[in-house]
């Protein structure tokens, strides 16, 4: 359980004016974007629209051309935020010790890493495949096993950047399911998809990002019944014309 | 893990600690490749060392590369074969208390079928003169080696260059890969008779020459100078000397025998 | 001859293998961190020393042997030591041999890795020391063929422990050098049979190294 009272020193999260440009290319042409510190935040939008390197750059991965993010009180917490992937890195080892990856640089005792990562492969269902060979579990125990490695931090913001895009609808409920609980744990959830269905199930606030730029940041329910923004219109039609390059 | 580590670490600073420790008794003697390939030392140094205890690490090279190694002190005494060249080593500084050991003689061998006739030459200098004339096959060691100064005097005294002789060819190396070159190609090449006496790969070769006094070939044994180099083990170091010029080791050296011929003739003075 | 066990055949194996994996173990101890911290780290002159490394690898065992000699000659500048002529000095030269070619390996086995898994490591706020112990240990599999090349290497060259150890009977006399001089005095069958012996410990140590892939793939994938 994360103590409620430090997890509220690091939000609400500040992104002002935050820009991306690689190689002359525009990615994020300006984002301005307020994250409190409750419930799970997806950020949706179509390929291309700029939202896996705005949810890299909070996992500090990418560095802003332009603009900065603030952290309430801290300005870099440094070890309190966990970052889940499409594609998980696997060590060629057990289950267990890759459920403990995240967990080295925290200088925590032996028998404290055994029980946070025992307590967490409980809580994922695979404690009975601690000492197994982690490259050799199926695509959906893979990811179980990340949320493992990520949840064992501890971390007062989790991030997760398409995670189920690869996974079948079972594996993709059980992945689900997890985040939920660890929102009910305590931590902050952002969370990108292109996935309506997805946003629809689990989101408590939708940011909308399109071609680099927010385009609405609205409470869940309003957004899929009354989006406010014609992009969001089109995209939930499926109807978003398809753009090549991003000019500005 | 961490005994296992411990105790890894601890053999392995034996290995290293026993292998690279300096018994004090030891020294480096710097020598000829002859001496070694005859099997002399094989035969010789165990009898110094099961009377006096001193080990001796034997070092062989020519006789030139032996003297260079005097010259940096990377060996204790020498044993070789170029009087001229010992005599400037020990002009220069390098080497102290020079003495006569043993004589050994160069023979010429060359193909059974002899196709520059040298077995009918009158003397060594004939030799090499034939051998010129028909531009005969011949791989000379070419590496400074006491063996291979001998045999620049020969062609120097008979006025031939070598070099200009069509079927010269220089190894580079010691006796033994000359005569297994010597072998191969069917050429003639100058030995010494240690060393050819214990050659096994002869193939086609036989001794087509020797007996010329000329051809005797004489061995000095030396110190390096401990005022040049201090650390030089001049105690052990004139023990050898000593022995290997006494009745005793001299004696030794007359009684080496290869198929009952004795190849080394003692000659120091006592 | 091998099959009496002739004493002398013995005392020159077990020199070899004393010498060579000596040397291995120093080798591996000072190139595995380097080529990995090489791997990991970002630093202005890293492909010029990538190269460097890459080159060294194919360095010519008698020029090494010819550096290490004026080295510990009693002129050089490590003359005071004494070292030259023994089986220590063998060991030296064979470390310098063997150290750059575990390194460069070791730097390529890791950089590839280290592509793949620079992200997650990062993420989790891991140091470049850490990563790199991380890394190191991963690829433990691989790195083991790595040492073995190493090792296949040091038993095999007569270069560098023929100069600097003077290939002297009882003391610094080991399967290559002992090859070169039996087939010099013209003494082959004696050449052949300790051939075979060092043909048969590389071919054996690429045995192991290639079951050992094989068994680590099958488990860890």
């Amino acid at each position: 359980m994360v103590d409620a009272k430090i997890r509220l020193t690091m939000f609400p999260i500040h992104l002002e004016h935050l820009r991306f440009t690689p190689n002359g290319r525009t990615v994020l042409a300006g984002i301005n974007l307020d994250l409190s510190g409750e419930g799970i935040s997806v950020i949706l939008g179509p390929n291309g629209s700029g939202k896996s390197v705005l949810i890299r750059m909070l996992a500090g991965l990418e560095q802003p051309d332009g603009g900065h993010i603030s952290w309430k009180g801290n300005s870099n917490p440094a070890g309190q935020i966990a970052i889940v992937f499409q594609y998980p890195m696997l060590l060629r080892s057990t289950v267990a010790a890759n459920v403990a990856l995240g967990l080295k640089p925290m200088r925590l005792t032996r028998n404290e890493i055994n029980s946070r990562v025992g307590e967490m492969l409980e809580r994922v269902g695979l404690a009975h495949r601690a000492t197994d060979s982690a490259r050799l579990l199926s695509g959906g125990e893979r990811q179980r096993l990340t949320l493992a490695r990520a949840w064992a931090v501890r971390p007062r913001l989790l991030l997760l950047d398409e995670p189920t895009a690869a996974l079948d609808p079972t594996a993709t409920e059980a992945v689900e399911q997890l985040v939920r609980e660890i929102r009910t744990d305590g931590a902050k959830v952002v969370m990108t998809t292109h996935n309506l269905g997805q946003a629809m199930r689990i989101s408590d606030d939708i940011v909308f990002i399109e071609a680099g730029l927010i385009r609405e940041h609205t409470p869940s329910a309003r957004f899929f019944s009354r989006p406010q923004s014609d992009e969001a219109r089109l995209f939930m039609k499926g109807e978003l014309p398809w753009r090549i390059s991003f000019d500005d | 893990m961490a005994n296992f580590f411990r105790r890894l670490i601890l053999t392995v600073c034996s290995i290293v600690f026993v292998t690279g420790a300096h018994a004090d008794q030891v020294f480096v003697l710097a020598s000829t490749t002859s001496t070694e390939q005859s099997g002399l030392f094989g035969y010789l140094l165990p009898l110094f060392t099961a009377k006096t205890g001193i080990q001796i690490k034997v070092v062989a090279l020519g006789t030139g590369q032996a003297l260079d190694t005097g010259r940096r002190g990377d060996a204790d005494v020498l044993l070789v074969h170029d009087r001229p060249a010992e005599d400037k080593f020990i002009a220069e500084g390098w080497g102290v208390e020079r003495r006569d050991v043993m004589h050994n003689d160069f023979i010429l061998v060359g193909p059974k079928a002899d196709p520059a006739k040298i077995k009918d030459a009158k003397d060594a200098i004939e030799v090499f003169k034939r051998l010129a004339a028909t531009a005969a096959p011949f791989v000379s060691r070419g590496d400074k080696s006491g063996t291979h100064a001998a045999e620049l005097r020969f062609w120097q005294i008979a006025g031939i260059d070598p070099k200009t002789s069509g079927g010269y060819k220089e190894a580079g190396s010691g006796m033994g890969p000359t005569l297994n070159m010597a072998a191969a190609m069917g050429a003639y090449t100058l030995s010494d008779r240690g060393t050819w006496l214990a050659f096994k790969n002869r193939q086609d070769l036989e001794i087509v020459f020797s007996g010329d006094r000329r051809m005797f070939n004489a061995y000095g044994v030396m110190l390096i100078n401990p005022l040049k180099y201090p650390h030089v083990k001049k105690d052990i170091g004139m023990q050898f000397i000593d022995w290997i010029t006494s009745p005793e080791g001299q004696a030794a050296i007359a009684g080496y025998k290869i198929n009952g011929e004795q190849l080394f003739f003692p000659d120091a003075k006592y | 001859m091998l099959t009496h066990l002739d004493p002398g055949v013995f005392a020159i194996v077990w020199l070899s293998l004393q010498v060579s994996l000596t040397a291995v173990f120093f080798g591996t101890l000072l190139g595995l961190p380097l080529g990995a911290w090489v791997a990991v780290s970002d630093f202005s002159g890293r492909a010029i020393f990538t190269v460097i490394l890459n080159g060294m690898m194919g360095m010519p065992t008698v020029v090494l042997g010819v550096i290490v000699y004026l080295i510990l000659s009693r002129s050089g500048p490590l003359g005071g030591l004494g070292l030259l002529f023994s089986p220590t000095a063998m060991i030296i030269a064979q470390t310098l041999l063997v150290t750059p070619l575990i390194a460069a390996l070791t730097r390529q086995i890791i950089e590839d890795v280290w592509r793949d898994y620079a992200t997650e490591l990062t993420a989790f706020r891991y140091s470049r020391w850490q990563s790199m112990l991380t890394l190191l240990y991963d690829c433990r599999f691989t790195l083991v063929v790595t040492v073995l090349a190493g090792l296949g290497r040091a038993i095999s060259e007569v270069g560098a422990v023929m100069i600097v150890g003077g290939n002297i009977e009882g003391f610094t006399r080991v399967m290559s050098t002992a090859i070169a001089l039996e087939t010099a005095k013209g003494d082959l069958p004696l050449s052949i049979a300790l051939g075979l012996v060092l043909v048969a410990l590389v071919v054996g140590l690429n045995a192991v190294a290639y079951g050992l892939r094989q068994w680590s793939m099958r488990k860890y994938g």
